[in-house]
């Protein structure tokens, strides 16, 4: 999956979502770019509040409120996703760019039949008679693996277990074939059972059909199965990304080996115990100044109050990038100490 | 989900922490409700100070004056005509809203009829509220025979025609007064529609009130006071009460605004408070009949009816707002 | 299905057994209601109230007056107290009344309740919205007869817009004639309803606009009025047809004696009104346990409704 000759799919630059609230500015996305190209599996990681869910829903269009402020540019080939208008969002959303939601027990309509919810979508973007519509329907089950496509459609969504309803969600956004899929947190409602089903699917797909896949999530264990780029968001930011070996192999950011050292791995000793990242996550009404994970890193100084740049810093690897100004020397050394927040990294991956 | 809307900061905490707390900051912040609550109360002010104007204008709310007469604007009129037309209002001390047919002042009946409606409107919501109470717990937290009692009798008086209900005992009760034991009630008595108000009112509140108690008994603090050794009596009313209280809150305010509509239309067919004593309801019931010479007769007691429920009604609505936290405006993600 | 239906016929039974016994109970407990002191008049002696007694069988244990009327009631030749006529007929001649009062006023106010909710919601926080919620609340706030006799006085006594009250049949005068003698009564009783229908399609459509379905549906690129219609309106408006049908039948069983007295149209709830005053029991008793009947049926067809409006309800309680 080389991202370098596939076409460029969608190229976000420097997005900023703010929401005006009762007491005072939240800045949920600050200065957020990424790109997705065909055929590659772009992990966009971070824990709740960090911004990556309010991220993929500006990228649909569906940030809504009227108290929020959207900045920069987000192009899915030539169209700029957030200066849109209405009718050409809608010509795109669901044909072109699709998305699949965190839970499937309440993403569907509980009062209509899961048949008539996809043949809606493909009808809504193509001109298809309502049985060509339900054959194609049809196709789209099976390919998700549900047993007895054609009697399910006239199921209702809460005829069908959460595994089936995921794979209907996953058949829905399928279904007009598109270049970009956004799966935001797929399978964090699902039992771990269900999850490797679903992540299964998924990685098919990206080999069938060549599109780009943004998956939002919070495990890294899904992560680690699929992704070919990652991208780490901390409070709103990116605080690093490059390809799946650099983060997992070689992270940059202290907050990044908090979080890699918090998932146990069986490929390793086991520690006393599990490493935490200490405090809270800081309140989007009033960051902390300069980089914000300040507060809760072990290692920072004075110059963590500037913002720092997220800019490539490890020599050679120029699609490798973070927001900490350490040198990549001293991250090395301080990444070895045990007992410090972050796990060394050795030994094979996968 | 991921939204950085809510963030948990430590800000956010007290919030959480002391939901009465919020949800009065929330109503501090609707004008709009405690205005028109300060109207309710301004109005509850109003009737308290009735016997004050009767003794301005110089009458009592049951005093005729047929044959009297009064002067506005200097030209001396007749109280009522020989034709039986009532002065219209003269904004003066004297029948400040004119008189009725028997030369009463409707200032003054006016404002002893807002002390009876606002008792029966007040009365009867809290006897409904401890009698909802009372039924919707023994009911929710005994299950069983109890619930299936309660939840049978309060079916048969959802399936009662209300109104229908309230004028048939009204009129009966009226006729031959109450007598249970050793209390017994006349039949002109306020009490008897209040009454009867409280007693359709119940099923409103009691089926919410059960279904709380239901899901709150299964609660971790009922299972903790339980294991305590707390005794059904402790727990109904030391831990599951005071978790009903925004919900009794939300409705009390709906229920008078309810009970002084109810009021009105009972005496209205006469089934309510009986004349002479004076009501919003009674005084109503006469003047329609008189729309065509007298309108003052109607358009004075109901504009004030109106905006007693509407204040109540806009105050009640304002709590709700306050006291249900789906009430705030929410992004449409997380 | 058919389960459902049977529990539910034994319901509706139980539930009128209930309502006459309670009926029968009010206005013969009661001191100072003997009806046959009423009916032999203010001059009459002990041996008139005595024949009056065994005439109409007022002598006889309670439970056995009881069986007797509620035998009366089935077999429709239940005579009133006051007047001697035949109940049941004086309820056949009202029921066309009451029911165009009903069906025209339910109409009317599911249609003005749903646009005005649906309105309100979309355009939430604006000017229109907040007028519109005013609005509603003083409709809220207002008792059914003074608006009737208002709007009767003005509109149609003095303004000669519309008839000053009564009801016009279709068969006498025509239909334009009976539409001018029911549009105000329609527009008041439906005042009422439309201010609280209004009030809970526009907070159910603010719920729903929440709702992760309406996301997806947003998601899949359908217009913004297949989302509004398709997914928005169509799941709001369940519970607005469940409450709808409990207030059909309230009106249809008589329950709008307010509206039919202040017009005079002499329906079945204002024969209750009259039948009350005089203590006149066997009408009253009969048009309460007409009431039931259309409460408790409307409940039942509500329950099927609902069932067949939301997939994930069973008929099955």
């Amino acid at each position: 999956m080389s991202s370098s000759h596939s076409e460029l799919l969608l190229d976000v630059q420097d997005l900023g979502v703010s929401f005006a609230t009762p007491e005072g500015i939240v800045q949920a996305v600050d200065a957020v770019s990424l790109t997705l190209h065909a055929g590659e599996v772009l992990a966009v990681v971070g824990e709740s509040g960090s911004g990556k869910s309010v991220t993929a829903m500006t990228l649909m269009g569906l940030t809504r409120s009227p108290n929020a402020r959207i900045a920069g540019s987000a192009k899915l080939r030539d169209l700029d996703l957030l200066t849109a208008g209405a009718a050409e969002l809608r010509a795109v959303r669901g044909e072109e760019i699709a998305m699949i939601f965190q839970d499937p027990m309440t993403s569907l309509n509980p009062v209509h039949r899961i048949g008539r919810q996809i043949v809606e979508q493909i009808q809504a973007h193509r001109d298809v008679c309502g049985k060509e519509a339900r054959d194609l329907v049809v196709a789209q089950l099976e390919r998700v693996g549900i047993p007895q496509a054609r009697e399910r459609l006239d199921a209702y969504p809460h005829e069908l277990s959460g595994g089936m309803r995921q794979r209907v969600m996953i058949a829905l956004a399928l279904s007009c074939d598109p270049s970009v899929l956004i799966a935001d947190e797929p399978t964090t409602a699902l039992d771990v059972t269900i999850q490797a089903q679903i992540l299964e699917v998924l990685s098919q797909l990206r080999k069938e059909s060549n599109a780009g896949i943004v998956l939002v999530t919070h495990d890294l264990g899904v992560v680690a199965e699929i992704a070919d780029r990652i991208a780490v968001m901390y409070a709103g930011r990116i605080v690093e990304q490059g390809s799946a070996g650099e983060i997992f192999y070689d992270p940059q950011h202290p907050y990044t080996w908090g979080l890699l050292g918090s998932i146990a791995r069986v490929d390793r000793p086991r520690p006393r115990r599990l490493p935490s990242i200490t405090g809270l996550p800081p309140s989007l009404l009033h960051p902390p100044q300069g980089c914000h994970f300040r507060p809760r890193c072990p290692h920072a100084h004075e110059a963590c109050l500037a913002t720092p740049a997220l800019v490539a810093r490890v020599p050679g690897a120029h699609d490798h990038a973070d927001r900490c100004v350490m040198a990549p020397g001293r991250k090395a050394k301080l990444r070895q100490v045990g007992g410090q927040i972050g796990l060394e990294a050795r030994g094979a991956w996968r | 989900m991921a939204s950085g809307v809510q963030p948990r900061s430590h800000a956010a905490l007290p919030e959480v922490g002391r939901p009465a707390g919020l949800a009065l900051r929330r109503l501090r912040r609707n004008r709009t409700a405690l205005g028109f609550g300060a109207l309710f109360v301004a109005l509850v002010a109003l009737a308290l100070a009735a016997p004050l104007w009767a003794h301005i204008a110089g009458t009592t709310p049951s005093k005729n004056h047929l044959s009297d007469t009064v002067v506005v604007d200097g030209r001396t009129e007749q109280v009522v005509t020989f034709d039986g037309v009532p002065i219209a209002p003269t904004w003066q001390k004297k029948f400040f809203l004119g008189a009725d047919t028997n030369g009463r002042d409707v200032a003054v009946r006016l404002l002893y009829g807002a002390r009876n409606s606002l008792f029966i409107g007040i009365a009867a919501a809290l006897i409904t509220t401890v009698l909802a109470v009372l039924l919707g717990t023994l009911a929710g937290y005994f299950r069983g025979w109890t619930d299936a009692v309660i939840s049978r009798s309060l079916d048969v008086l959802w399936a009662f025609p209300v109104l229908l209900l309230g004028v048939a005992l009204g009129v009966s009760l009226a006729l031959g007064g109450l007598k249970v034991g050793p209390l017994e009630i006349s039949g002109d008595s306020k009490w008897i529609p209040t009454m009867i108000i409280a007693v359709v009112s119940v099923v409103y509140l009691a089926r919410p009130i059960r279904g709380q108690v239901l899901s709150l008994r299964e609660k971790e603090f009922v299972e903790a006071a339980r294991a305590q050794g707390a005794g059904p009596l402790r727990i109904m009313f030391g831990e599951l009460l005071p978790n009903l209280v925004s919900t009794i809150l939300v409705f009390f305010a709906l229920l008078v605004a309810n009970a002084i509509l109810l009021e009105a239309a009972l005496s209205f067919l006469g089934a309510g408070v009986q004349p002479p004593e004076p009501s919003w309801g009674t005084m109503l019931a006469e003047g329609i009949t008189l729309l065509a010479t007298s309108p003052h007769l109607t358009i004075v007691p109901g504009l004030m009816l109106v905006l007693t429920v509407l204040s109540l009604n806009i105050f009640g609505d304002g709590v709700r707002d306050a006291l249900d936290p789906r009430g705030k405006v929410r992004p449409e993600h997380g | 299905m058919g389960r459902f239906v049977v529990r539910r016929l034994v319901g509706m039974v139980v539930v009128m057994f209930a309502v006459s016994v309670l009926t029968f109970l009010i206005f013969n407990v009661i001191p100072n209601g003997d009806p046959a002191d009423r009916m032999a008049g203010k001059n009459s002696t002990p041996a008139q109230i005595a024949a009056i007694e065994r005439e109409w069988g007022f002598d006889e244990p309670l439970y056995e007056q009881y069986l007797t009327t509620m035998e009366k009631v089935a077999s429709g030749d239940l005579i009133s107290y006051a007047n001697q006529t035949n109940v049941v007929e004086e309820i056949k001649r009202g029921l066309p009344r009451t029911f165009a009062l009903a069906i025209g006023a339910a109409l009317l106010w599911f249609a003005m309740g749903t646009a005005l909710g649906l309105y309100t919601a979309v355009r939430a926080g604006r000017w229109t919205d907040t007028l519109v919620t005013v609005l509603a609340l003083i409709g809220i706030s207002m008792p059914v007869f003074w608006l009737g006799a208002l709007a009767s006085y003005y509109l149609g006594f003095k303004a000669g817009l519309f008839p000053n009250g009564g009801y016009s049949e279709i068969g006498q005068a025509g239909v334009w004639e009976w539409v001018k003698h029911m549009i105000l009564p329609w527009a008041v009783l439906a005042t009422l309803f439309i201010g609280v229908y209004s009030r809970v399609l526009r907070a159910n459509v603010l719920d729903t606009l929440n709702e992760d379905y309406v996301r997806t549906a947003r998601a899949k690129g359908l217009t913004e009025r297949r989302v509004m219609v398709h997914h928005v309106l169509r799941n709001s408006l369940i519970p607005i047809v469940t409450l709808w049908g409990l207030d059909f039948g309230m009106v249809l069983g008589g329950g709008a004696i307010l509206t039919e007295t202040v017009f005079d149209l002499q329906g079945v709830g204002q024969y209750f009104a009259e039948s009350v005053g005089q203590l006149d029991v066997p009408p009253v008793l009969a048009v309460t346990l007409f009431g039931a009947f259309f409460i408790v049926l409307l409940n039942t067809l509500v329950d099927i409704a609902y069932a067949a409006l939301d997939p994930r309800i069973r008929l099955s309680s």
